[in-house]
């Protein structure tokens, strides 16, 4: 009994995520219009992801677009010599990343439109893929990642001091098993337990009946021992998530104000146009 | 020397005695009589020589900053991707909007030229005498589309690279002469800085001077003969005393300014593309394309781009399994052109022929003994040819994509309808365009999907989506090559001798 209310304790709230087909994909808040919301995940931005990643696409003076001064650029977001008319370079050398993590950090100027998939934008792949890290001892990092295509991914989770890095998650397989002439035999479930400090315990069961479908689902347990919340986690990733999106396409505010007015003219233009055309077409019979 | 004499006066006189000025104003525009019974079709014309407008200003302003450059820079991203989304994106002052206007414009034009196209299969206008507007038109559609191609790798994105090293690859699967040729098409032994560069010249200037000419003789050869209308009428039958078509008016002012209305119409939905939704949800401007092309790392999911995919799919349906099924809808198309014709024994010589070589070319036999089981038997060969197996399947799907297309060209002989316009045909043939139309739509939605989108067949164990995909393509192919007996079947309604128009 104990035991068992134990086990309930520690798996409030779950998240779940669907493998295969039904791949689901938390929405990334909005932060297009929220100025401040935008300079958090810049500083987030500069301080978690910009030691192995580059953003070599995005001009630290560019910034002046979201608020802030060359010079609040110059004391808070410049570390390595760079100058504010620099590009976000990353110090890491190519050879070095590869030989470390096996592959080279993708740069994040684009991230957050080259993500995107019928499941969601590309946003919101990286809002859930930062969310979705649990301890996994197998991994070379310690971690792995929840989200299908991200699975076994090369990056360690950069962001453990804010979201807690005592994280499990359940992950369960389901295979078609076949018979040695190739045909389906039954279907079997292995189900990996990932207990919070990474360690594995793992069952593996053969599953009734012919009406299951492959595939991988992975139920995520609470972080616990972050400096943030839960809900300021979510709010943090959030923000970041927003200004990679910023970063992805800075002009998109002014670019859909112009439109507003590109559209009123033409709409008026329409009407004049319509009512020239009517004017010449009376005279024909 | 006496001068030629002009109505004109002052500058436009001076020129007009030393350049046909007024009389091509006069030819074209002022006394170029159109029908004047036009519809809503009749605007894609002006709108495919505005967009064609678009591309080339905005293409022109794009080449000023682009830079053909497959090596990495400094930051280890490509030197063409970073000249596009580093650059012009970011830092050239209307960059993004010139190039989001430049990537609109190419899914445009194929929407404008899709639907202009379908205008001159419903009114008949690639009948006699605009046979020639018609090829030229087809001419110009398959240098659009090698310019859509070319000019796509451009950006170097993983989707650009991967979808050119797939369709050059095509290329490969002709028989002897295919992978010297796909090495000849790309500069090297994989798309790289050769292909890219080569590319940009085929994009930026070879094939828009083609296109340019192509578009002047279409317009052209349409000019000398006169536009087609709706009703498939001919108004140079019924002039009044002066000459004129009773039926006509001038293009200047009467559709210089009714293809006014359309050209802003169309700007507005272009603008609300160009200025909130320049990515189309991913169809104008793919997400792995925002990854810079890795020669290493393959995606899982390539895909041309949407105006593309009919054809694609046509070409991914095209499957061993499917060949024994193309061989004999193709054999009974040809019994049918046997029967027709009739003493005529050379013809008839030369469609056995051409089932038998189709036989053997495509290896139905030895395609049908592999799935019987006969496999010993099906790869039998003597002096080294396996005389059963014929060439690939994968080439007879790239020859199957090249027909689809090409057919087109075929159509003014195709219809031996005896009226021009779908108005007047049976009602049973706007059903016969309707699955046409349904075809074309569901192969260019499966071309976009992952194979096996749709699952299994209940039963048996065949492929939804693919065998979906390969009826459509019979469906596709038998409305072109079935025409010259469906079109004249059914009874036709009587074409008025003058043009159905009410006064608005």
């Amino acid at each position: 009994m104990k035991k068992i209310f134990a086990l309930l304790a520690l798996v409030i709230p779950m998240l779940a995520f669907a493998s295969g087909g039904d791949v689901h994909l938390d929405t990334a808040p909005e932060r297009n219009t929220d100025l401040a919301g935008l300079q958090r995940g810049a500083k987030l931005f500069v301080n978690y992801c910009l030691n192995c990643h580059g953003a070599s696409m995005v001009r630290y003076n560019r910034l002046k677009d979201i608020g802030l001064t060359e010079q609040q650029i110059k004391d808070n977001l410049l570390f390595t010599g760079d100058k504010v008319g620099d590009m976000m370079n990353v110090a890491m050398k190519t050879s070095d990343a590869k030989e470390w993590f096996g592959a080279k950090p993708p740069d994040l100027s684009l991230i957050a439109r080259a993500k995107a998939s019928e499941h969601g934008t590309g946003s919101d792949w990286v809002y859930t893929f930062l969310r979705s890290f649990y301890r996994d001892n197998s991994r070379p990092t310690g971690w792995n990642n929840a989200l299908e295509n991200a699975h076994n991914t090369a990056m360690p989770f950069a962001l453990w001091e804010l979201q807690g890095k005592d994280r499990g998650a359940t992950v369960k397989t389901i295979k078609q098993l076949k018979d040695e002439k190739g045909n389906p035999a039954g279907f079997e479930e292995t189900i990996e337990v990932f207990g919070k400090d990474g360690s594995l315990s793992k069952q593996v069961e053969k599953l009734k009946g012919d009406h299951h479908h492959e595939g991988k689902t992975v139920t995520l347990d609470k972080a616990e021992g972050g400096k943030l919340t839960a809900a300021e986690y979510d709010a943090a990733v959030g923000d970041l998530v927003g200004f990679m999106a910023w970063m992805a396409d800075p002009g998109q505010n002014k670019r859909k104000q112009l439109g507003v007015w590109v559209l009123i003219f033409l709409a008026l233009f329409w009407v004049i146009a319509w009512r020239l055309n009517a004017a010449y077409w009376k005279d024909i019979k | 020397m006496a001068m030629k004499e002009t109505e004109a006066t002052g500058i436009i006189g001076w020129v007009d005695q030393r350049f046909p000025l007024l009389s091509l104003w006069k030819e074209h525009l002022s006394e170029y009589y159109a029908p004047k019974n036009f519809n809503f079709w009749y605007f894609f014309g002006s709108l495919a020589l505005l967009v064609l407008v678009i591309q080339l200003v905005t293409g022109i302003f794009l080449v000023m900053h682009y830079k053909p450059d497959a090596s990495l820079n400094a930051a280890d991203l490509p030197g063409a991707f970073f000249s596009v989304e580093g650059y012009i994106m970011r830092e050239v002052p209307w960059g993004d909007l010139i190039r989001n206007m430049h990537s609109t414009g190419a899914s445009a034009f194929f929407i404008v030229v899709y639907l202009h196209m379908f205008r001159g299969l419903m009114y008949g206008s690639y009948r006699k005498p605009r046979e020639l507007v018609w090829i030229f038109g087809c001419m110009i559609f398959l240098c659009l589309m090698a310019e859509a191609f070319f000019g796509y790798l451009l950006p170097w994105g993983q989707m650009s690279y991967w979808g050119a090293q797939v369709i050059v690859n095509l290329f490969s699967a002709i028989p002897l002469i295919g992978p010297d040729l796909s090495v000849w098409i790309r500069g090297d032994f994989v798309v790289g800085d050769a292909t890219l560069n080569r590319f940009f010249s085929f994009h930026v200037i070879a094939i828009p001077l083609v296109l340019l000419g192509l578009v002047a003789a279409h317009i052209m050869a349409l000019h000398e003969v006169g536009s087609n209308n709706p009703d498939g009428v001919e108004i140079k039958d019924k002039k009044d005393a002066s000459g004129k078509p009773l039926d006509g008016i001038p293009f200047h002012p009467y559709y210089t300014v009714h293809d006014l209305v359309g050209v802003v119409g169309f700007l507005f939905l272009f603008s609300v593309v160009v200025f909130f939704a320049p990515e189309m949800g991913g169809y104008f401007q793919e997400a792995n394309n925002f990854i810079p092309a890795d020669p290493l790392k393959t995606p899982s999911h390539i895909a041309p781009v949407w105006y593309f995919t009919p054809y694609y799919s046509i070409l991914r349906a095209t499957t061993s399994s499917f060949i024994p099924w193309l061989w004999t809808f193709f054999a009974i198309a040809a019994v049918r052109v046997y029967l027709s014709a009739h003493s005529n024994q050379a013809m008839k010589r030369a469609v056995r022929g051409f089932v038998a070589v189709l036989f053997l070319a495509m290896g139905v036999p030895g395609i049908v003994l592999k799935m019987i089981g006969l496999k010993t038997l099906a790869s039998f060969s003597i002096g080294g040819v396996a005389i059963f197996l014929g060439i690939d399947a994968k080439f007879w799907g790239v020859v199957l994509m090249g027909v689809s297309v090409l057919i087109f060209f075929g159509l003014p002989w195709l219809d031996q309808s005896p009226v021009k316009s779908i108005r007047y045909r049976p009602d049973w043939h706007k059903t016969v365009y309707g699955v046409f139309v349904a075809a074309f739509l569901i192969l260019g939605y499966l071309g976009v999907k992952a194979p096996g989108v749709w699952g299994s067949l209940p039963y048996i164990n065949l492929d939804t989506a693919q065998t979906v995909s390969q009826l459509c393509t019979l469906l596709y192919l038998g409305f072109f090559l079935l025409m010259p007996w469906w079109s004249k079947m059914g009874t036709f309604k009587p074409v008025p001798d003058r043009v159905t128009f009410a006064a608005h």
